[in-house]
């Protein structure tokens, strides 16, 4: 058998197409093989198109691909729309019901569901059931499958299913692979997930794809595990002063949006520098300006959370390429948002948000809560007392004997406003202490990555999304792929270090003005050349391949 | 701590400003609620930005001085992360009902335990006199020379129809009156509202006329919502009529805070729980 294969399912919306992706990954998952889902949805609930690519492989790959070994088409559509990318030897598996005669294998999805009175959406049942049939996977593991997924709703499902599966035929029989199945999760989930490892409290967030996901997941986790609030509010600026309220009474909050809600956030991240208080914002970018593509992808928004908020501050940014990133880097945006007492962003695109990705529960430990520094309880207490180390200790409003005085005002040291030349400048070189320390300890951490051949003179560097298909087509091309994970501050040493000997470095981006190679030239690092996509969809591999073989 | 909850912070604002009535009606609100049992520290007042917002520096307590038009939802922050504190917000008209209108109309909606008390000069003054959402109509005010085009619109009616469950004006020259109200909306359980009418000596003058016309209203049946509206309608905010002061509506229902905190029980470390999760998604 070969090394990988992919399979795509399509129909429209609310037929249920992801569900089943799912439930295709989790089966492979169980053979051993490494999964990655890539989902393609309009920003509509029912009718148009909808489809999801499941990618297994032998090693872990996060990137799509546009060839497809298997095709299965509820509707007509996808196979107008897919055929094309079947490769010669691939196969098609359709709703003979709804679609024209094709070659392949045509399962009665529809006849079948009626015959067992099945909701139209159990359908996808049937064509699972085809699917199993024809990489020859035993019907007890379909079962147990869907047992384990549909619970008490699962009888007519497995019946369904069970006729797709007798209808259909051994194609390829699927190898089962020696290694331990790792669990499928979506960037959001990781995020939740991060999060919750490094003491999530409060979550808050206003309904905005692609980072919506998180707020469904979290209120789930509400109802399963009564450990944390959910709050949705009436809008991004609630949000963020509703969270901001929240931390300094003392909680660990987090807020979630993409880039239109950031944008409203914005007078509330700069409240955050002034106040010092603790905030992680999840930012998961999607194409811009204003509305944009709401369902598709983008990373337009670099620039804008590197600089958003008005005046003179700091704030930590990273950018994870997959769950397993999402769900360390989130924990530690945490970490350090409460250690320095300042915000954090933890930027993320549509696609590390929405596809499904491995994760290795290894991680988790790595994650723990890490303590603030706390007042001392001796003497009166000073909200903003000027430390050596620019960090003022915390206490929270409730403790007995003290007063606990935050502020967007410009202020001294017990957190009343001032206007006086002398304290004005003391305050604001506090925080640039604060900053530098912040600084220095960043520098300790891990910013950047380096794939492919270490020594090849050829580059290519990426963030976010782009990490799976630049390491992908990194690895056929031979060349070196640098991953930025921070970006404020902004690991310019390690970056210069990871280019010595790299005569030609090409930032790959899904943004129209090479942003990433905006901020790499304004740390002198040269950029050569950039390769660019902006139709809100990512990079596949064929398509980087044959884009960067021009360039190289 | 001292006793007078005075901070050693120079009052700023105008002399004689009827701020200071707001000031010492919280003072003594405070004082009195000590001696009931509520402790200084569960106190927190979070403010917007304006003339009112000053009084977080004059005031010796726990306070977050935030941004404009957003003082509620920071202290529906504070509740819902602390729900022993009692929460109480000071914001100008300009704050709560123009720039910050719709936190204040969803605070009252999902009716978290907090207090907001909008000192009401019907008018932006901090930014030299420009009109707000209470102005009258016709207000002559530096953005407004040929006299303000929009009328006033009725703050109280508004928080009735959102689901306010403490409804209630005052005036900061009746000190022990405010007083006695701030003491109910913060005993209150659930979302309370005072507007309290502070004349602004320097861009609009309503002392005379507020004196002339403001009479507090008789001990009344405050269940029922149309006899709140029909008493609320007395005074729209823009003609010259009698101005009733006091409670208007008081009901009870379940609380945001409450609801939201509801089994909660925090797990020091999620590990255990995250590799339960995981093991599902596979």
């Amino acid at each position: 058998m070969k090394n990988e294969f992919s399979v795509l399912i399509g129909g429209a919306a609310g037929e249920g197409t992801r569900m089943t992706g799912q439930l295709i990954g989790k089966i492979l998952n169980h053979f051993g093989w490494r999964i990655f889902v890539y989902e393609d949805y309009q920003s509509l609930i029912t009718g148009g198109h909808n489809f999801s690519i499941i990618h297994a492989s032998k090693e872990i790959i996060s990137a799509p691909k546009k060839e497809i070994d298997y095709l299965i088409a509820l509707n007509q559509d996808t196979i107008l729309k897919h055929k094309k990318d079947l490769k010669e030897d691939g196969l098609i598996i359709y709703n003979s019901d709804q679609i024209k005669k094709e070659k392949g294998i045509g399962i009665p999805a529809l006849s079948i569901t009626n015959q067992f009175s099945g909701k139209p959406i159990m359908k996808n049942s049937a064509l699972f059931g085809a699917l199993a049939k024809v990489l020859g996977i035993d019907w007890q593991a379909v079962e147990d499958l869907l047992k384990r997924e549909f619970g008490e709703k699962a009888e007519i499902n497995l019946k369904i299913a069970r006729a797709g599966y007798e209808q259909s035929k051994t194609f390829q029989k699927i190898e089962k692979l020696h290694q331990t199945p790792l669990s499928l999760l979506t960037g959001n989930e990781a995020v939740a997930l991060g999060a919750l490892k490094a003491g999530l409290d409060v979550y808050l967030s206003y309904p905005m794809t692609p980072a919506t996901p998180i707020l469904h997941f979290l209120a789930g986790v509400r109802k399963d595990f009564k450990n944390v609030i959910v709050f949705q509010p009436e809008n991004e600026i609630g949000v963020i002063n509703i969270g901001l309220g929240s931390a300094y009474a003392g909680k660990r909050i987090m807020v979630g949006t993409s880039g239109g809600g950031f944008a409203l956030m914005v007078e509330g991240l700069s409240l955050a520098a002034q106040s010092e208080t603790p905030i992680v914002i999840v930012e998961s970018q999607r194409p811009a300006p204003a509305t944009g593509i709401p369902t598709y992808t983008a990373q337009g928004d670099l620039l804008f959370v590197l600089s958003a908020g008005h005046g003179d501050f700091k704030r930590f940014i990273v950018a994870p390429g997959d769950a397993q990133e999402a769900f360390y880097l989130t924990g530690l945006a945490m970490n350090i948002a409460w250690k320095y007492q300042m915000p954090a962003i933890v930027l993320l695109d549509k696609e590390i948000s929405e596809d499904t990705f491995n994760f290795d529960e290894k991680i988790v430990d790595k994650i723990k809560i890490e303590e603030p520094i706390f007042w001392d309880k001796k003497g009166e207490y000073e909200r903003y007392l000027d430390t050596k180390e620019g960090i003022s200790p915390l206490a929270f409003p409730g403790e007995k004997g003290i007063v606990v005085k935050s502020t967007s005002y410009e202020h001294d040291e017990f957190g009343i406003t001032t206007e006086e030349e002398e304290k004005i400048q003391k305050m604001q070189e506090k925080r640039l202490r604060k900053y530098e320390n912040f600084k220095n300890e960043i520098e300790t951490l891990e910013g950047i990555k380096v794939f492919g051949n270490k020594n090849s003179d050829k580059a290519i560097i990426v963030f976010g999304s782009n990490k799976g298909v630049g390491i992908e087509v990194g690895k056929e091309l031979n060349l070196k792929v640098i991953q930025i994970l921070i970006f404020q501050p902004f690991p310019e040493e390690e970056v210069k270090r990871a280019l010595s000997g790299v005569k030609k470095l090409i930032s790959v981006e899904t943004n129209a003005t090479a942003q990433l190679a905006q901020v790499l030239r304004a740390h002198d690092v040269k950029v050569n050349d950039s390769i660019l996509k902006y139709t809100g969809r990512p990079f596949f591999v064929e398509e980087l391949k044959e884009k960067l073989i021009k360039k190289i | 701590m001292e006793d007078n909850l005075d901070s050693k912070t120079k009052n700023t604002w105008c002399p004689g400003c009827s701020n200071f009535g707001i000031l010492q009606a919280i003072k003594n609100a405070i004082l009195i609620l000590e001696k009931k049992g509520i402790s200084r520290e569960r106190f927190v007042l979070t403010t917007g930005i304006g003339c009112h917002a000053k009084i977080v520096d004059y005031l010796n307590i726990n306070t977050f001085y935030g941004l404009h038009g957003r003082a509620i939802p920071l202290a529906e922050g504070i509740k819902i992360a602390n729900p022993n504190l009692k929460v109480l917000v000071c914001a100008g008209d300009g704050d709560a009902y123009d720039e910050g209108i719709s936190h204040l109309i969803h605070a009252a909606k999902r009716n978290i335990d907090i207090t907001v008390l909008i000192h009401n000069n019907r008018n932006f003054a901090l930014t030299t006199g420009q009109f707000s959402a209470t102005s009258p109509q016709g207000f002559i005010g530096r953005s407004s020379p040929e006299g303000n085009l929009e009328p006033a619109f009725n703050p109280l009616e508004l928080m009735i129809a959102s689901g306010a469950t403490f409804v209630a004006r005052g005036y900061a020259a009746n000190v022990n009156h405010l007083t006695n109200l701030i003491i109910q909306a913060v005993l209150h359980k659930g979302f309370s509202f005072i507007d309290a009418l502070q004349p602004c000596f320097i861009w609009f003058n309503t002392f005379e006329t507020y004196n002339q016309r403001v009479y507090e209203l008789e001990e009344n049946d405050l269940l029922s919502k149309e006899k709140a509206i029909q008493r609320i309608l007395e005074w729209d905010y823009n003609d010259g009529k009698k101005i009733p002061i006091g409670v208007f509506y008081k009901i009870e229902k379940p609380t945001f805070d409450k609801e939201a905190s509801k089994g909660l029980s925090k797990i020091a470390d999620f590990g255990p729980q995250i590799k339960e999760i995981l093991a599902k998604k596979s």
